[in-house]
């Protein structure tokens, strides 16, 4: 015992080395509710980033002939209702139709008037978002009677559309990313700030921490939506005001949850270790301090995410969010609320993604605090 | 009383097993046990023996991932795999349990009285006025001063002792056949510990009760249990009477564990020595209360005019119980908290430096601290941890020359190099003190405190940082000041000692001195205590 070089200390086990973290991910991987939950944000993630890749309508294109219908997986217009369509047309453009068949992706039609029709009546046809490529085949009676043919354009509308006739899918996936934009880069910067802050004032302590924590307490206690409409006022209104705005009012429950962790970590040895080094403070929260809190951290961000993107469509629906043509899930939903009646779809889709990803981000939160949680080492 | 033969708690072929991501960890790998009626049988083993697993397992009180399979018979009944709902009327009743921290076993919300009372009313029935009676009883039992006025306290107002024999009470409530006693004295001052094993023992005369007693101590051992078994890896390696045991030990580790006691002695260095640290008339106030706008502060004086002066080679070990303000002292001597007084390092003085005048000297100053798992950042790698201090003291050497310190200092404290990649969890307790200890050295200090620096550790492991800590002291000229409130250590490693008593010195002088001839009445109690419990 007296000799070390006689007794070696028992070897460390050759297993891989692995850091909290990693232990914490292999935690993490077991569990199936949040694995499935970040298999269902990557897909919405996918979905409305990728999505509109695939869907030729863009999300401020107008389909007037469109305006409010049911979403399906037929493609429109209906071949019953092509009939009644021409007829309008054929109305607008003030000629008689005297005849009118639909072949597959092609239609013909005959039209007449008392006088010659001017050829340039075929734009009627192709302004109706049903018809495209309209060409006259012949000419009959001087001009009177021409024979048209073209196509029939066919558009789907999976999640239908919404009362300016705008498509849904391209708007739910617009709205997800601009929801999923905010929630991540405002949770980042309450993230930024929180913990910085949170670390000084709780690692310095005694009068800093006084004054830092009162100053939260009165930011806590002005109202959320003046702080935020004196804000659009003096900066303006944009995209980017937006999740500074939002951030700049959520770290205040982040500084908090940090400062309390640095008050029970600077009681910790290894931070009066790091004093008898001397390293100075800054270096302690840097090194030491901060590293240390990002469990609670990790675990608190994923529920500032969802309060982020309801408090944007708070603001949207006040009036200080997004604008139109651009949107939110939030301005979506409660653009669905108001017509919750005559078009049920308008508030179900957008809903169905907003509330898969609050789900989703909740078990992964739940996921990630089993996973840090030390007491489960 | 029962018949002192009749075998109450039969365990057989007893394994715990952990799932864990890296596999099944065996913590019991099949043990059989006897306990008999009214005995005292020890479980001695180091930490990760599986001897707190064994019990935990028949209690039904393992971690989530634990399972326990063999068979654990309660006066013939089988507890092993016992609903919880059935396992409860044995549980609390008739095998109690009373854990290692009285900190944190007790719930801080309610009153004694009424914790103490609910394993009555819950395996008794009645309501808790009913029980306040026996409550009253159990604290006059088991000696907490005025019952009456105690039994409405929260666990905060009392001692760690009283906290303990507040457990005990509630152990007791049921009149049980078998106390599992979980390293009861273990967080506790030594002349506390003292009065808990005879309050233990007198209660075992007075009711019969047979005690398992959990420990790593062997002192405690000797002195209190009849039979012990000792278990290593999950395994009983030996079992016997008590006498059997100490006198002839057959297996290899039990002679290793008896032989763990720290012994040898330093050789003081000339009473020419120059004074590398001293502190003249320290004084240390902490300030209690006082927010940013109420008014009254308290002040506690931790530390009351104490004067040390430590030689270039010396140890000098403080000895005290918690609150003597030996802790505070060395955080004060290395100006780590502000205290009043004359400090001078070498041939400086330090007395008005503040923290950036103080920064060059760390280097030379360094601190070890009791707790290796608190004292190692969980996120930081081995690697990063020791070199830490040379980023501050050193900033303009290389990576590649930070990493061949780093190298050499964890051979220095025996550890293999490789483990400056890995994280400190990896490790155990003894080998996060070296990694603790290598911090400290590659700065190439010149006196070190040592707070506590064994007193987490097991008995062998102890041995071994001692040894080490000689060790370094010999090769690098060092000073300790070595804080402590175990005395066998401190006879062991100091050759001056200096005995604490709320924040005074009660009596100083050579090791030899003191431990031998103690003039002070609270030194020869604490020496009583410690040497013959």
């Amino acid at each position: 015992m007296t000799d070390f070089a006689a007794t070696p200390v028992s070897e460390p086990p050759k297993t891989v080395s692995r850091s909290l973290f990693q232990l914490a991910l292999i935690r993490f991987r077991r569990n199936r509710a949040a694995m499935a939950g970040c298999v269902t944000l990557f897909l919405i993630a996918l979905f409305s980033f990728v999505g509109p890749l695939f869907v030729p309508h863009t999300y401020d294109q107008v389909f007037s002939s469109y305006v409010t219908v049911p979403p399906s997986l037929q493609p429109r217009p209906d071949t019953s209702t092509l009939q009644d369509v021409m007829e309008g047309v054929a109305g607008r453009a003030r000629v008689n139709l005297d005849a009118f068949a639909v072949e597959g992706q092609a239609f013909t039609a005959t039209i007449s008037a008392e006088e010659p029709i001017d050829p340039r009546a075929t734009r009627y046809f192709d302004r109706a978002n049903e018809f495209r490529d309209t060409k006259i085949d012949a000419t009959e009676n001087d001009g009177r009677v021409l024979k048209l043919s073209g196509q029939v354009s066919r558009e789907y509308f999976l999640f239908g559309t919404d009362p300016n006739g705008r498509d849904l899918l391209a708007r739910v996936m617009l709205g997800g990313q601009i929801s999923i934009a905010v929630g991540l880069l405002a949770s980042l910067v309450s993230l930024g700030i929180g913990v910085v802050y949170g670390a000084t004032s709780g690692y310095i302590g005694g009068r800093v921490d006084n004054v830092m924590m009162r100053f939260v307490e009165i930011l806590y206690s002005l109202p959320f939506v003046f702080l935020v409409v004196v804000l659009v006022v003096f900066f303006g209104r944009s995209f980017v005001l937006i999740f500074l705005v939002i951030g700049a009012v959520e770290w205040l429950d982040m500084a908090r949850i940090v400062r309390g962790q640095t008050l029970a970590l600077k009681r910790r040895e290894f931070v009066g270790a790091a004093q008898a080094l001397g390293l100075s403070d800054w270096q302690i929260i840097r090194r030491h301090i901060i590293p240390n809190t990002i469990g609670p951290v990790i675990v608190f961000v994923t529920v500032v995410v969802p309060k982020v993107i309801l408090l944007e469509s708070f603001l949207s629906f006040l009036g200080l969010g997004v604008q139109a043509p651009l949107t939110s899930w939030g301005a979506l939903i409660s653009e669905g609320a108001n017509n919750i009646q005559s078009a049920p779809w308008l508030l179900i889709f957008p809903s169905i993604l907003f509330v898969a990803t609050l789900f989703s981000l909740n078990f992964v939160g739940d996921g990630l605090r089993d996973a840090f949680d030390p007491k489960d080492r | 009383m029962a018949d002192k033969n009749e075998t109450i708690l039969a365990i057989r072929d007893l394994k715990v097993d952990f799932a864990t991501p890296d596999g099944t960890v065996n913590a019991v790998k099949g043990i059989s046990l006897d306990v008999r009626a009214g005995e005292t049988l020890a479980v001695v083993g180091e930490s990760g023996s599986g001897k707190s697993q064994t019990m935990m397992g028949i209690m039904g009180l393992l971690a989530r991932n634990g399972t326990v399979t063999g068979s654990a018979t309660y006066r013939g009944r089988e507890l092993i795999g016992l609903p919880p709902s059935e396992l409860n009327r044995v549980r609390g009743a008739k095998v109690t349990m009373i854990f290692q921290e009285p900190m944190t076993s007790l719930d801080p919300l309610y009153p004694i009285g009424r914790q103490i009372a609910e394993p009555i009313v819950h395996h008794r029935g009645g309501s808790y006025r009913e029980a306040r009676k026996r409550v009253l009883e159990l604290l006059e039992l088991v000696g907490i001063p005025e019952p009456a006025r105690r039994i409405d306290s929260y666990p905060h107002e009392l001692s760690g002792g009283q906290r303990q024999r507040v457990m005990i009470a509630m152990a007791l409530a049921n009149d049980p056949d078998i106390l599992i006693a979980d390293e009861p004295t273990t967080a506790l001052d030594v002349t506390i510990q003292a009065q808990i094993l005879k309050l233990l023992r007198s209660l075992q005369e007075r009711f019969g009760m047979a005690i398992v007693l959990i420990t790593h101590d062997l002192g405690i051992v000797r002195h209190f249990a009849e039979r012990v078994a000792v278990m290593r890896r999950g395994e009983v390696v030996e079992q016997g009477t008590t006498a059997d045991i100490f006198e002839r030990p057959t297996s290899d580790y039990t002679k290793m564990l008896l032989a763990a006691e720290p012994h040898g002695r330093k050789a003081s260095p000339p009473d020419t020595a120059p004074i590398i640290l001293e502190g003249r008339d320290v004084v240390v106030d902490y300030r209690i209360g006082g927010g940013l706008f109420s008014g009254g502060k308290s002040m506690f004086r931790a530390v009351d005019r104490v004067t040390v002066r430590l030689r270039e080679g010396q140890t000098i070990g403080v000895v005290g119980e918690s609150g003597s303000g030996k802790s505070t002292l060395g955080r004060a001597l290395l100006r780590l908290i502000p205290g009043a007084g004359y400090y001078r390092f070498g041939t400086t003085d330090i007395s008005g430096y503040d923290r950036s005048r103080m920064r060059p000297l760390r280097k030379a100053m360094q601190l070890v601290f009791q707790d290796p798992y608190g004292s190692l950042s969980p996120r930081q790698t081995v690697g990063e941890v020791i070199t830490e201090g040379l980023l501050v003291h050193e900033p303009d050497l290389g990576k590649a020359e930070r990493d061949r310190r780093a190298v050499a200092a964890l051979k220095e404290v025996g550890l293999d190099p490789e483990a400056r990649n890995r994280y400190p969890h990896e490790f155990s307790g003894g080998q996060r003190q070296r990694i603790a200890i290598a911090r400290a050295m590659i700065l190439k200090p010149k006196v070190v405190i040592l707070d506590e620096p064994t007193s987490a550790l097991d008995r062998s492991v102890q041995g071994q940082v001692i040894d080490l800590l000689r060790r370094l002291q010999d090769t690098h000229q060092l000073s300790y000041l070595f804080i402590s409130h175990d005395l066998s250590v401190v006879r062991a490693m100091s050759d001056y000692v200096v005995v604490m008593k709320d924040g005074r010195i009660v009596e100083e002088g050579e090791t030899d001195r003191i431990f031998e001839a103690p003039a002070n009445a609270y030194t020869k109690a604490l020496i009583g205590a410690a040497f013959h419990v």
